[in-house]
């Protein structure tokens, strides 16, 4: 032990916090959404609007977009993904490092859509796990924003194994 | 005249002829597209379209052909346009049109492995042909 160590005095009262490991790694993952747009189609502009200046994701810890799925715990799939594409989307989400959330975003990532034919994915979650549609031929920009709450309520109630699988 | 449009029906065998004169003697020096229509009760089954336009007089001309099903092919514009190559990629895709010298009909909008012409009337409209398998319900769990 060094000399400086054993000097060192609580400088305040509230040296040190309580709280529930849970809840801490949850707070502090729902504030620092980096997410990876998987843009496809027309429903980029509405994502264009909701991380720009007026909606501003950023409000929310979830605008800075990674340009890698490696970097990136949120994917956001924005637009109709079709059969030709989802190899691509797959590959994507399985570089993404665990914890990662999906989100759907407008109706045709959810389900496809009115494109019910041979070239259209009825739905990414036909071939990745989805945790949050956000309905909508675009969704409007409001609602994008309570998607995105709604993940970080989710987010901040889950349980976050952080050593194994039960701590 | 169809559609405010010219419209020449012609024997498939007599397109490059026809086309070439177009091009040389009519001035018509932009290909715009070709694509099919399917008439399923019909015989012969295919109307393949070809659309040209010239700069100079600004119109255009389209150009039907019928095909069989039996045989459904055509002679390639690739000599005359170069623009027809991956227009007449497109067209094999969709309507299984052959195209007599185009030397790369692999499929462009389609993917390799895809069975069928998706814009055949006969192609079920719900037929799917995934290239990842679906996830069942027990991976989700």
């Amino acid at each position: 032990m060094t000399a400086g160590a054993q000097e060192r005095r609580p400088s305040a009262a509230f040296e040190y916090l309580t709280t529930r490991k849970d809840e801490f790694v949850g707070w502090a993952r729902k504030f620092s959404l980096f997410p990876y747009p998987f843009v496809t189609a027309c429903c980029a502009m509405e994502f264009m609007s909701v991380s720009s200046t007026l909606y501003d994701t950023d409000r929310f810890g979830a605008a800075l977009p990674r340009f890698t799925p490696r970097q990136s715990d949120l994917l956001m799939v924005v637009g109709t993904v079709t059969h030709k594409q989802a190899p691509i989307l797959l590959k994507v989400y399985e570089q993404m490092c665990e914890p990662k959330w999906v989100i759907a975003f407008g109706v045709c990532a959810s389900s496809g859509g009115f494109y019910q034919n041979y070239a259209a994915l009825p739905g990414i979650d036909k071939i990745i796990p989805v945790d949050l549609y956000i309905p909508g031929c675009p969704p409007r920009p409001e609602m994008v924003i309570d998607g995105i709450m709604k993940l970080q309520d989710r987010i901040a109630r889950d349980r976050h194994p952080i050593i194994n699988e039960t701590f | 005249m169809a559609h405010g449009t010219l419209s020449l029906l012609i024997e498939p065998a007599r397109l490059l002829e026809v086309v070439r004169a177009l091009k040389d003697r009519f001035g018509f020096d932009m290909f715009l597209d070709v694509t099919a229509v399917d008439w399923p009760q019909r015989q012969p089954r295919f109307d393949v379209v070809w659309h040209f336009y010239s700069t100079r007089e600004r119109v255009r001309v389209r150009l039907k052909a019928r095909v069989p099903e039996a045989d459904p092919a055509a002679d390639s514009l690739t000599g005359l346009y170069g623009s027809a190559r991956f227009m007449e990629r497109e067209c094999h895709d969709m309507y299984g049109i052959a195209f007599r010298g185009n030397d790369d009909l692999r499929p462009i909008l389609l993917y390799e492995g895809f069975v069928g012409h998706p814009l055949r009337k006969d192609y079920p409209k719900q037929k799917e042909q995934p290239l990842v398998p679906y996830r069942t319900n027990e991976a989700a769990k």
